[in-house]
């Protein structure tokens, strides 16, 4: 029987997110012909963003209309889709493993008495079974999943999974206007924008992170002006969190968040066990550490032996001749 | 104002993982209340010491090892341990959910914490489950937290953004880095632990039969990541190093 699957589409400054396109490839790597996929955009004024979701490969796009909805909520987000859960029926729903989506899935998986499966890195199809690949302590070791009972509720890591690409073709837009939110007893307040214009380090290409070797919180300035120039983002070591160098939100590990980068650039980080579960999963490793003892220097690709902050403005200079 | 904690015992962070017929080896490996929920034993104490609550009741389901972890919370300063231990409960955040939601059911929490999410299986599922499950709502990921009354105030980090919530309770918590410092257990909290109540319950007793808990995932495989090689250190003055390396992300690994 084909099976429906529905995506849970993420947007912030006006922008589909990356990993929003990322669940769609899941969802279609999980589907065999015939198997429609549909996607929910959840807010106000989002034509454009419901006809460029359109030119992906979907049978619907589905606007769940509510200015109010353009913050993300719990309860009013699961109480905004469910009329469109009772009416499609998933069989699966896919979600990015963002703050919105893991907060949400579980509570629509409890909803829907489904299985879940989280922060999926890979998706095959192995002899009529859909395999979902997870990480599990942080990335020390790696397990592979099936459910065993429909509906399911996926969420995916970013940057792990390749977008999905438009197809051109244009899906049916369906507006479905959300009531409004009355005798919620969640209310968010208010959002503080610290990350404005800034890339998620879940889903940033570069990552500069930074360790006790910053020595204090004015120490990764220089770190900060690489990952801007590069387009990436600032992360850290537990050692540089605890010594209260930078904010908990930034720090990398088992511990933290796992990233997967294309290029991670690791400065004055020793390399502890607990560390590295978050970022050897990295396409390349960069180590510049004073200690040429230093763990990180084993799994790092290219390693400089020096002082983070000789290096890391050296560094800065080089990039920005090439990317000039 | 009573508090329940919902608590796993993990690895410690530092344990290298060993893969043996198909499992994660247990052998010889150091067990710690999972971080992020040491953050909701902290602040189920506060709650107690600054804001009046009357109990915390540490609870988890899990395996008999979990009675140390659990042994720990009371000695930082928890009232009263509850664990939950069946074989027939398979290890799947739904069936999980189920069980301490059944339990919770029979009890009147108020403030329900638990960790963002456990550092071994990392689903970050259970605690907001069990919201949805007993009809309360939640705030996950918090960095800070205040009671007062029938509602709570929270700040939840949102991927580095932090967004106030309030919220009625009964509500569920999940405690993200930053929310405490935890404490350390002192010699008399250890002492006085040994004598504190400490229930062991099995499914029978929370009133789920087996049949209502049929797993939703299963394994399939699991194995050890590919090891990374340690690649080339360069050499030469730091300025050339620089250089060098632009240049080999460019020809060599094709990255920028």
């Amino acid at each position: 029987m084909s099976k429906t699957f529905l995506i849970v589409a993420e947007h912030r400054d006006g922008k589909l997110r990356q990993v929003t396109l990322e669940a769609l490839q899941a969802a279609a790597r999980s589907a065999q012909d015939g198997d429609a996929i549909h996607a929910a955009l959840l807010g106000g004024g989002l034509d454009a963003l419901a006809s460029e979701l359109a030119a992906y490969p979907l049978a619907k796009v589905h606007v769940i209309e509510n200015e109010g909805l353009n913050a993300y909520n719990p309860e009013a987000y699961v109480r905004a889709l469910t009329p469109l859960l009772d009416a499609l029926k998933p069989d699966g729903l896919f979600l990015g493993h963002t703050a919105i989506g893991r907060d949400l899935a579980p509570a629509l998986a409890a909803k829907l008495s489904a299985g879940q499966l989280s922060d999926v890195t890979a998706i095959d199809q192995e002899g009529g079974e859909v395999v979902f690949t997870r990480p599990i302590y942080a990335g020390k070791a790696i397990e592979k999943k099936t459910f065993l009972a429909y509906p399911w509720v996926v969420t995916v890591r970013p940057n792990n999974i390749p977008a999905a690409e438009a197809a051109g073709g244009g899906a049916a837009i369906e507006k479905h206007a959300a009531a409004p939110a009355a005798d919620l007893r969640t209310v968010v307040r208010d959002v503080v924008r610290k990350t404005s214009g800034k890339v998620d380090l879940t889903e940033a290409k570069v990552i500069v992170s930074g360790g006790r070797g910053v020595k204090n919180a004015d120490g990764f300035k220089p770190l900060e002006e690489l990952a801007d120039l590069l387009g990436g983002a600032v992360g850290a070591s537990r050692g540089a969190c605890d010594a209260g160098y930078c904010d908990y939100a930034l720090q990398i590990g088992q511990t933290g968040k796992v990233v997967t980068p294309e290029i991670y650039i690791a400065c004055g980080i020793s390399g502890a066990i607990q560390h590295v579960a978050g970022m050897s999963g990295s396409r390349i490793i960069i180590a510049i550490n004073k200690d040429p003892e230093a763990p990180i220097f084993q799994l790092a690709d290219y390693g400089i032996v020096g002082d983070l902050f000789e290096v890391v403005p050296l560094l800065t200079q080089e990039f920005r001749k090439v990317l000039a | 104002m009573n508090v329940v904690v919902l608590l796993k015992q993990t690895f410690d962070t530092e344990e290298k993982i060993v893969v043996s017929n198909g499992a994660v080896s247990e052998d010889g490996v150091k067990f710690v209340i999972n971080p992020y929920d040491e953050y909701a034993v902290e602040e189920a104490i506060r709650l107690k010491e600054e804001s009046g609550a009357n109990s915390v009741t540490v609870l988890s389901v899990g395996p008999a090892r979990t009675a140390e972890a659990l042994r720990t919370a009371l000695a930082m300063g928890a009232d009263e341990a509850v664990l939950i231990e069946d074989d027939r409960i398979p290890q799947d955040e739904y069936a999980v959910s189920v069980v301490l939601a059944a339990y919770l059911k029979q009890q009147s929490a108020d403030v329900i914490l638990g960790g963002n999410f456990s550092v071994d299986t990392g689903g970050s599922q259970v605690a907001v489950r069990l919201a949805e499950t007993l009809g309360i709502p939640h705030v996950s990921s918090i960095t800070k937290l205040t009671v007062s009354g029938g509602s709570a105030s929270a700040e939840r980090d949102a991927e580095g953004d932090l967004e106030r919530v309030d919220v009625q309770l009964p509500a569920v918590f999940t405690a993200q880095q930053g929310l405490n410092e935890p404490r350390y257990p002192s010699l008399p909290g250890i002492m006085k632990a040994k004598k504190k109540p400490f229930k062991q319950l099995t499914l029978d007793d929370v009133g789920v039969s087996a049949g209502d808990l049929e797993a939703k995932t299963a394994r399939q495989s699991l194995s050890l990541p590919p090891s990374r090689q340690a690649g080339q250190i360069l050499s030469g003055d730091l300025a050339s190093q620089a250089a060098k390396l632009v240049e080999l992300l460019r020809t060599q690994s094709k990255a920028i």
